[in-house]
C-alpha cells in the first residue's frame, strides 16, 4: 500500500518533466486543454501546432511514440462517432467519393476528433509523467477540498484490492464450474457484486477504526510538501502559454 | 458515454463545471451525516469515518463497473453504479463516490475530457443518482414496507435514472452542442439506447440490492425503516410471536408476479412511448433513403403482413397504429414465448417424474 506501487500508465523516467512538482504539471495542463477546446475548429494549422507543442514535451519528457499512440486508443469510440457525424448533421451537403456528406458535420466531426485527441494525449503524458500520489497531492495543492482528495486516494490505495478480491471471487466461481453465459446468470454474478459491496463496506470500517487508533483525526498529514519555485512554474506553463499565442493568432488570423 | 473535449461548448462546460462543483461541496457535507448516521451503536462516528467508508465505496464502484454482464452470445453490458451507489450508501456519498470514479478517470486513464469533466459529472453522477434517489424514496413511501418493495424500487430507480441521465445530456448538446445535428434525432438516438441499456442496469442494480439487503439489510442506506423492524423482532422474539411469524426469505418470489410486472411494463413501453416516438425514419433507415441505398432492398418476406413497419394495416393515424403494433407484438411475442417455455418445463417435469425413484418428500 502506497509508496511503491504505481499506476499502468506510469512511465518512470528521470527527465525534466518528470522532476516538475505535479501542481504545476496538473495547472498546465488543465490550461492547455482549456485553451485547445476555446480555438476555433476553422483554424486547421492551428491544432497541428499544438500537436508539435505536445511532442516537444513528450521528447523532453522521453516518452516514446510509441507508448502515447497506444494509449490514444482509449479514444477509438468517439472515432467511431465522430465518423457517423458528416451522415447525420443538418445544413448544405457536399459530395465526396461519390457519398453526400454534410458539411457542418464534416466541420464537427474534425473538432471533436481534433480536440478530443490533444486532449487524451495531454492527459496520456501527464499520467505517464506523474506518480499516482503526487497527482493527488497536486490535487489537493490546487485548493480541492482536502475530503475530496482523501476519498480519492483511499479509493486509489483499495482500488486494486477490491478488484483483486473481485477477481478471486470470479475465480472461485470458475472453479466451481461456473460460466456466465446469458440473462439467466445475472442472479449468481449480482450476488458477487453484493458480496463484494458488504465486503468493500466492512473493510472500509475496519480501516477507519484502524486508522483511529493511531491517531487519525480526519486529516493526512502531509509530510514532503513541494513547493514550486518561479522556475518551475514558468518552466510547466511555458506549455499553455505557447498554446494560447497558437489560439490568439487562430482567432485572429 | 464519457464525453471527450471539444464536444460541448466552453460556455456550457464551464457550467456545468460550476453545477458540479456545487454539487460536490453539497455532498461533501451530506455524505459525513449519511455516513455518521449509518454508524452503528458502539462504533465512534465522526467526520474522520467518511474519508475511509466513501473511499471504499468508490473503489466498489469502479471494480463492479469492470464486471461484465453477458447479454447474449458474444455481448455483455456493465453497471453504471449510480443508482446502486445512491441506494446502498445514500444519495450524498453515491454523487461524491461517482464523481470522484469520473475524476480519477478522467486524469489517470484520459477517459473522458478533462474540460468535460464538468458535463460528465452533471450528466452521470448528479443526474443519475438524485433522479434515482427521488424515484426510490417516493417509491418506498407508496409501496408497503417489505423486502420486495425496496426491491421494486431500484429496479424502476436504476431503469428510470440511465434515460434521464441520456436526456439531460441531450440538453446540454442542445444548449452548447459543436454540430447542429437535429436535435430530434440526437434525442431518439440517445434515449432509445439508454432505456436498453437502462433495463440491463435495472435487473442488476435490483438484483445486487437484493442480495445486500438478504445479507445486511443494515447496510443499505435506502431500507434503514425495514433494519428497524427487524431489531424490534429480535429484541422480544418470544412476546412478538405473531410479528415473528411474518416470513421474511431471501427470495422465492412468485414468478407469476414478475411475469405480470414484465408484461405491464412492455405493453406500458411498446404502446404508450412509441405513441410519443418520432415517426420519422431512424438514423440508418433516413441515411439510406439518402443515397438510395435502399432502391436495391428487396422487401422483407412479410411485407404484406398486417404488421408491416411497425404500424397496423388500416389504422390510419401512424402513432396509434405504431403503438397498437407494438402491443400486439409484445403480445405476441409473450404467447409464443410462454408456449415454448411451458412446453420444455413440462416436457422437464415429465422426465423427472419417469426418471425419479426416489421416496416421497425430496420433490423441489
Amino acid at each position: 500500500m502506497g509508496a511503491g506501487h504505481s499506476h499502468r500508465l506510469y512511465r518512470h523516467g528521470h527527465s525534466p518533466v518528470h522532476a516538475l512538482p505535479p501542481h504545476t504539471k496538473l495547472a498546465a495542463v488543465l490550461a492547455f486543454v482549456i485553451v485547445v477546446v476555446s480555438t476555433p475548429r476553422e483554424a486547421m494549422w492551428a491544432f497541428g501546432a499544438y500537436a508539435v507543442l505536445l511532442a516537444a514535451v513528450a521528447y523532453a519528457a522521453r516518452v516514446p511514440a510509441g507508448f502515447l499512440l497506444k494509449r490514444l486508443l482509449i479514444e477509438v469510440p468517439f472515432v467511431a462517432f465522430a465518423v457517423l457525424l458528416p451522415f447525420v448533421a443538418e445544413g448544405e451537403r457536399v459530395d465526396v467519393l461519390g457519398l453526400s456528406l454534410s458539411v457542418n458535420g464534416l466541420w464537427g466531426a474534425w473538432n471533436v476528433l481534433a480536440k478530443g485527441t490533444l486532449g487524451v494525449a495531454a492527459s496520456v503524458l501527464l499520467a505517464a509523467t506523474t506518480e499516482l500520489r503526487e497527482l493527488l497531492h497536486g490535487l489537493q495543492r490546487l485548493r480541492l477540498p482536502p475530503l475530496l482528495v482523501q476519498i480519492a486516494s483511499f479509493m486509489v490505495r483499495y482500488g486494486d484490492v477490491i478488484t483483486d478480491e473481485m477477481r478471486r471471487m470470479r475465480i472461485a466461481r470458475e472453479s466451481r464450474g461456473f460460466e456466465a453465459r446469458g440473462t439467466r446468470h445475472w442472479g449468481v454474478l449480482a450476488k458477487s457484486a453484493g458480496a463484494l459491496f458488504i465486503r468493500s463496506y466492512e473493510r472500509g470500517e475496519r480501516v477507519h477504526l484502524a486508522m483511529v487508533s493511531r491517531g487519525y483525526t480526519g486529516v493526512v498529514p502531509v509530510i514532503d510538501e513541494v513547493a514550486a519555485s518561479r522556475a518551475q512554474w514558468s518552466y510547466a506553463l511555458a506549455l499553455p502559454c505557447a498554446a494560447l499565442v497558437v489560439c490568439l493568432l487562430g482567432w485572429t488570423l | 458515454m464519457h464525453a471527450p473535449d471539444g464536444f460541448i461548448d466552453v460556455p456550457v462546460s464551464a457550467a456545468a463545471g460550476v453545477l458540479a462543483a456545487g454539487a460536490i461541496a453539497v455532498s461533501l457535507r451530506g455524505a459525513r451525516r449519511e455516513l455518521d448516521d449509518t454508524a452503528r451503536p458502539g462504533a465512534s462516528g465522526g467526520a474522520e469515518r467518511t474519508a475511509p467508508l466513501a473511499g471504499l465505496v468508490a473503489a466498489f464502484i469502479f471494480a463492479v463497473q469492470m464486471l461484465n454482464f453477458p447479454v447474449a452470445a458474444g455481448t455483455s453490458g456493465h453497471l453504471l453504479g449510480g443508482a446502486l451507489a445512491a441506494i446502498l450508501v445514500g444519495p450524498y456519498t453515491g454523487v461524491l463516490c461517482v464523481s470522484v470514479v469520473l475524476m480519477l478517470q478522467s486524469v489517470l486513464f484520459a477517459d473522458g475530457g478533462l474540460t468535460a469533466l464538468g458535463v460528465n459529472i452533471t450528466t452521470m453522477a448528479i443526474t443519475t443518482t438524485v433522479v434515482a434517489y427521488a424515484l426510490f424514496r417516493g417509491l418506498v413511501k407508496v409501496l408497503p414496507r417489505s423486502r420486495r418493495s425496496v426491491t421494486a424500487a431500484s429496479f424502476v430507480a436504476a431503469l428510470v435514472s440511465v434515460p434521464a441521465s441520456a436526456v439531460v445530456f441531450t440538453l446540454l448538446y442542445t444548449v452548447g452542442g459543436t454540430t447542429d445535428v437535429s436535435i430530434g434525432k440526437v434525442a431518439t438516438a440517445m434515449v432509445g439506447v439508454h432505456v436498453l441499456i437502462g433495463l440491463g442496469e435495472a435487473a442488476i442494480t435490483a438484483l445486487t440490492v437484493g442480495a445486500v439487503i438478504a445479507v445486511r439489510p443494515d447496510l443499505v442506506h435506502g431500507a434503514r425503516g425495514l433494519g428497524q423492524k427487524l431489531k424490534l423482532r429480535v429484541n422480544g422474539e418470544l412476546v412478538d410471536a405473531p410479528e415473528t411469524a411474518e416470513p421474511v426469505p431471501a427470495a422465492a418470489r412468485s414468478p407469476r408476479k414478475v411475469w405480470i410486472a414484465g408484461l405491464v411494463t412492455s405493453l406500458v413501453l411498446a404502446g404508450f412511448v412509441s405513441f410519443y416516438a418520432s415517426a420519422n425514419p431512424d438514423g440508418l433507415e433516413k441515411v439510406a433513403a439518402d443515397h438510395g441505398i435502399d432502391k436495391q432492398a428487396e422487401e422483407h418476406a412479410v411485407a404484406d403482413s398486417p404488421l408491416a413497419d411497425y404500424g397496423v394495416k388500416d389504422v390510419d393515424d401512424a402513432r396509434l397504429s405504431g403503438g397498437l403494433a407494438g402491443v400486439i407484438g409484445v403480445g405476441v411475442t409473450v404467447v409464443a414465448g410462454t408456449g415454448v417455455f411451458w412446453a420444455v418445463r413440462r416436457r422437464r417435469a415429465a422426465d423427472e417424474r419417469a426418471e425419479d425413484t426416489s421416496p416421497a418428500g425430496t420433490s423441489v
